[in-house]
């Protein structure tokens, strides 16, 4: 990989002239012993920050290029999981199945997974999932509600797919109430357990602790993943201090390309990890590349940190509430940072997308209350 | 059946959880026509039980066996129990001559909901009463379906996680595909999709219903199609509040016009909110109460059909709002949450 292994400290660095030639001639050095697995969000994580958009050329763009970096899951689901294509959540361009089999007929090495949400997407969802090819069942609850995911479990290993279980919006539980919630997920059937910062509210030791208690729970059974987010800026951070805690599996996406401000960048992640000495077989030098020359070209938006996407990791708002509040402050005229903080407020949780709707009405109708009043002030104007 | 004519007919209750309770309370409030008169279930532990009894019904936890054994069978029984249960149990009642009103989501007979369809079900047998989702939503697809085609019908329940038992969480499959097929078969709409949220924060939550229908284009364009949708809504409404007085829409519908993005549909948005009516559960668990108000309704109506009296179900505006002596019976399930 030669120019990615510089450290800071040889410099000054004399770097060959790279031909063309030995950049086709390079062979990606994906594999081998790792340390812990990272898995790829970007088509299903980044499917909200595509609006759902995705098309089957990018799909296999971006499992080509992640498969042939040696990432080793790579998921594929509308944004909200599998049958989330709605009114709700926003209708996917393509049907996401066919996406899917895209994805699996485009990897060589490189497992396809699926996200469910059990109220959202049902059995019959991930069983055409898993006959389009896909052999990893993510399965998502919010923090508290992991029994409704028992009997998808169950069919998953049924099926014979490998489990993963989803926490969403961690912050929200105690350790101790994620721990317990973790076991009723591995007696399920699950094979890891997530810890799942869906708002980007975690800040370091909030995360930490929480992987430790999920872990001292499952440890002896199943392994713990982190799947961060960038809108307090922690999810490389928070990610490293989980594999310090212990977890063996950690999601990213490339840019970042997720809900919210995105997801902790893959390649970032890939980055990050070699410096320290974490094998992840992840080859980094393809693994930038995927970032910047597949991925950046089709992003119609950069995920970033603003004013709405830093209120959701502040008020901790589920990540993907981002895109429908600017819709709605775009259609009631009220500011999008506003609605995610009474999201936060009235304590809704994924899948709620619904409301936001509902708290537009609201504060347009006290927005129409002031004007009537005559209250500048009120409205904002100073 | 009885020689002489009878003005009254008796109802066992099958399943005698909160559902079970909270019926049993509605139907004692509000039917004169069915008289509860047994209570059934299987742990002889059950408050259930304990509860019923001491309200003058005779109680057993030996199962439908002992209600079929029984002298005097009840001319109507409601099963909340599970899909299961029912699925086993229906056969011994239609033998057996009993009207079931099923309350689980096996769906042995038709999907019913009391404004929309139960006129065309009067003589049947078993009826299903969908889902809590199902209850509160076919009613808005149908309003609207019945002056426009709804090519797409789409519904989001969420309930508050402590109204949500432990059949539910088992099941949840159940609730969306059942719901699913009802906005279809029941609301009118061509295609049907259900999603049921769960949401666990303090203090609960009111059940919230959004009920998404695609239109035509020009009902999205104020006018005198959108004004028609609109007056069959608030219509519907009204009708539903007549057993669910905590049915109400919690914002005026919003019309969009159709985009790229929703498959080229137009859509009508209609945000329901119900609040229960604390009969015997929480006045949070909306959910429950609208599926145990719509079952007591249709038993009401189809036992005075078959004994060919006059329903004289107490409707909302009669009952008023100020619960009655009974009510104090569920101040614990207030408490201790469901």
């Amino acid at each position: 990989m030669g120019d990615m292994t510089i450290r800071p400290e040889d410099v000054p660095v004399v770097v060959d002239e790279l031909t063309e030639t030995d950049v086709l001639a390079h062979t990606p050095r994906g594999g081998g012993e790792r340390d812990l697995r990272i898995t790829d969000s970007t088509l299903r994580d980044g499917s909200h920050a595509m609006s759902h958009q995705f098309t089957e050329e990018q799909v296999r763009g971006v499992v080509h290029a992640l498969d042939r970096a040696g990432v080793q899951v790579i998921e594929v689901s509308h944004g909200d999981g599998l049958g989330g294509s709605s009114f709700n959540y926003g209708f996917s361009k393509v049907a996401e199945m066919k996406l899917i089999s895209a994805a699996v007929e485009e990897a060589t090495q490189a497992k396809i997974a699926v996200l469910m949400l059990p109220g959202l997407g049902t059995l019959h969802d991930l069983k055409n999932a898993h006959a389009a090819g896909a052999s990893v069942a993510r399965i998502a609850t919010h923090c508290t509600e992991a029994d409704v995911s028992i009997q998808h479990f169950g069919a998953a290993r049924a099926l014979g797919m490998e489990t993963v279980g989803f926490l969403m919006l961690s912050h929200k539980a105690s350790p101790q109430t994620l721990a317990e919630q973790a076991r009723i997920m591995v007696d399920a059937g699950a094979q890891c357990v997530y810890v799942v910062d869906s708002a980007g509210a975690l800040v370091l030791s909030d995360a930490q602790e929480r992987i430790s208690a999920v872990l001292a729970e499952i440890g002896g059974e199943a392994q713990v993943g982190f799947h961060g987010h960038q809108n307090l800026s922690l999810g490389i951070a928070n990610s490293v201090l989980a594999y310090q805690a212990g977890a063996l599996q950690i999601d990213g996406a490339l840019c970042a390309l997720g809900a919210g401000a995105g997801n902790s960048p893959t390649e970032v992640l890939a980055a990050t990890f070699e410096r320290m000495g974490i094998r992840t077989g992840v080859d980094l030098g393809e693994v930038l590349s995927a970032a910047e020359d597949v991925v950046r070209p089709f992003i119609p938006r950069l995920p970033w940190m603003d004013r709405a996407s830093i209120t959701q990791g502040y008020a901790g708002v589920y990540s993907s509430f981002l895109l429908h509040a600017e819709r709605a402050a775009e259609r009631y005229d009220v500011p999008a940072h506003e609605i995610l903080q009474k999201v936060g407020e009235h304590g809704y949780v994924g899948g709620q997308e619904d409301m936001i709707i509902d708290i537009a009405l609201q504060l347009a109708e006290e927005k129409a209350h002031l004007v009537e009043l005559g209250d500048l002030a009120g409205m904002g104007v100073r | 059946m009885s020689t002489t004519p009878r003005t009254k007919g008796t109802a066992a209750i099958v399943g005698p959880g909160n559902i079970g309770t909270d019926l049993m309370f509605k139907l004692m409030r509000r039917s004169d026509v069915i008289e509860p008169r047994y209570m059934i279930g299987v742990d002889p532990a059950s408050d259930g039980l304990r509860r019923a009894r001491s309200l003058g019904l005779e109680a057993s936890h030996e199962g439908v066996d002992w209600l079929l054994a029984q002298d005097e069978l009840p001319d109507i029984v409601f099963e909340a129990t599970s899909a299961k249960a029912h699925a086993a149990n229906a056969p011994r009642y239609a033998e057996a001559g009993i009207l079931a009103v099923d309350l689980t989501p096996a769906a042995v007979g038709p999907y019913l909901c009391p404004p929309v369809n139960l006129d065309f079900n009067l003589d049947a047998m078993n009826v299903n009463m969908i889902t809590c989702g199902g209850q509160a939503t076919t009613p808005m697809v149908k309003a609207v379906s019945s002056v426009v085609p709804v090519p797409y019908a789409e519904i989001v329940a969420s309930i508050s996680s402590r109204s949500a038992g432990p059949g539910t969480r088992a099941n949840i499959d159940e609730f969306t595909e059942t719901t699913s097929a009802a906005l279809e078969v029941v609301g009118g709409a061509e295609r049907g999709k259900a999603i049921i949220i769960l949401n666990p924060v303090e203090p609960p939550l009111m059940m919230r219903n959004s009920v998404f229908c695609a239109i035509p284009e020009e009902a999205a364009e104020p006018g005198e199609l959108q004004e028609r949708i609109l007056t069959s809504i608030h219509a519907m409404v009204a009708e539903v509040q007549d057993y669910v007085p905590g049915y109400h829409l919690r914002a005026d519908p919003q019309f969009d016009h159709a985009r790229d993005t929703w498959q080229g549909m137009a859509r009508v948005f209609v945000p329901i909110e119900v609040k229960g009516r604390g009969d015997y559960l929480p006045d949070y668990a909306g959910n429950l109460d609208i599926i145990t108000a719509a079952a007591a309704r249709v038993g009401d109506i189809l036992v005075a059909h078959r004994l060919g009296v006059a329903s004289t179900w107490k409707s909302s505006a009669q009952l008023g709002d100020v619960p009655d002596p009974l009510v104090g019976a569920g101040a614990d399930a207030q408490k201790a949450g469901v």
